[in-house]
């Protein structure tokens, strides 16, 4: 039979300070914490009779229901049809992917020459041991230069559309910035990005010269490169980043990446189509230095997609590099 | 289908509505990274780790981060500031904070 015990002695057990570190109650360098159990997310009824009178007050004034009696039945026929289209849509493809033929059957109209081609000489012909990177890089590599081009174009467009005026952004700066509202160098986020930044970079690096090798490439590597220049910049801020990349590293890098890309796409690409026999070596299969043009195109994508994505959330979150 | 890729597919069908039908914009872009986590856990097992590499750096990472800073650019996330500011005493450091974006030219932010 087990009895309960009481409370003085339970509280000298192990389970029990177990359980008070575990929710908190006691910290190991603060002492005793007081724990607030989390509130309810409540309306108060003042927000809720404001919010319905600006939606009255939507409805009178500006779509004027009362004499509009055509906008009324317009706006009823809308949400009907707008139903009624998402179910003939969903009942549309489920129907057209009733007639999809089976998942590995030799009949197949995917299963063609083409696919087989790669598979088959692909590592002769690419000197890569991962075909996919093999694939998207050398036979198709215009495709990739494409989508290159497509993050270039994407960038400038945020650039155009989100960059504030430099002297603007100087004076910006002095007041405290961006982080004016937050609490500055937050000591969680530091030890934790002081620990993770290193090993993000690295890893980043790895996939992108691995790319040949190893699953992954030039877009992967470059997205994880962005993300830990992320982390980075939301622990230390802009002013530490600047020293190693700043906009004219960030100009003369992304432009040079891409560049260099066209440059040996482009030789790639009229030697092929000529039947010229091109002069840069294939290396041999599972050694860092081989794969053709791979490896420096995966240099040059990596590079390209992590100015890409730090550039997007210094623009989201600054409006400048 | 093992009945672990049958479990994670259940789990990207509900998120996917879920996120729809979220009301706080917040939990919808935190719903939505689950999402891509899930998502990309599905792709290892549909055997193409590239893809899966890609899709935890793009879409479970930058892509909420960006959402996130959209958010708080708008002011939909709901501050400790804005909490105390319902009392009369914080609307005045409210309008402090305010003046900096407006003074320092407001339209370009």
């Amino acid at each position: 039979m087990s009895k309960l015990k009481p409370q003085s002695e339970y509280e000298k057990t192990r389970a029990f300070r177990f359980f008070r570190w575990l929710s908190g109650s006691k910290d190991p360098y603060l002492g005793e914490v007081e724990m607030q159990p989390q509130q309810k997310a409540e309306t108060s009824v003042d927000t809720i009779l404001e919010r319905m009178f600006e939606r009255q007050m939507i409805r009178d004034k500006v779509y004027d229901v009362g004499h509009n009696k055509k906008l009324t039945v317009f706006h009823r026929i809308y949400v009907a049809a707008a139903i009624v289209f998402c179910v003939i849509l969903v009942g549309l493809l489920l129907y057209t992917v009733s007639y999809l033929p089976r998942t590995g059957n030799p009949a197949n109209p995917d299963n063609n020459i083409v696919s087989q081609r790669y598979i088959e000489n692909g590592l002769q012909e690419t000197g890569a041991l991962n075909i996919v990177s093999g694939m998207i890089l050398t036979y198709r590599a215009f495709d990739t230069f494409g989508e290159t081009n497509v993050l270039f174009v994407a960038a400038c467009c945020v650039m155009i559309l989100l960059m504030i005026d430099e002297t603007l952004l100087k004076k910006l700066d002095a007041k405290g910035g961006d982080r004016y509202f937050e609490p500055k160098n937050d000591a969680i986020l530091q030890g934790t990005a002081f620990v993770l930044c290193p090993i993000i970079f690295i890893f980043g690096i790895y996939i992108i010269l691995n790319g040949h090798l190893s699953p992954g490439g030039g877009f992967s590597g470059g997205a994880i490169l962005g993300a830990g220049m992320i982390l980075y910049v939301s622990a230390f801020g802009f002013q530490k980043t600047q020293r190693f990349f700043n906009e004219h590293i960030y100009k003369a890098a992304k432009i040079t990446a891409l560049c260099m890309y066209g440059i040996i796409g482009s030789y790639f690409y009229i030697t092929g189509a000529n039947g010229i026999e091109n002069h840069i070596p294939l290396g041999q299969p599972g050694h860092i230095l081989s794969g053709g043009i791979i490896l420096p195109i995966d240099i040059c994508v990596g590079i390209e997609v992590a100015c890409t994505m730090y550039a997007f959330y210094a623009l989201f979150r600054r409006g400048g590099l | 289908m093992t009945l672990f890729q049958c479990i994670l597919m259940g789990f990207l069908i509900i998120c996917a509505i879920m996120v729809s039908f979220s009301r706080n914009l917040l939990n919808s872009v935190l719903i939505f990274m689950s999402y891509s986590l899930v998502m990309s856990v599905i792709w290892v097992c549909l055997q193409s780790p590239d893809l899966a590499i890609t899709e935890a750096a793009v879409g479970a990472g930058v892509t909420s981060i960006l959402f996130f800073s959209t958010l708080k650019k708008i002011h939909a996330i709901q501050t400790e500031k804005d909490k105390e500011s319902e009392g009369e005493a914080t609307m005045v450091s409210l309008e402090e904070s305010m003046e900096i974006p407006e003074d320092e030219g407001g339209e370009a932010l």
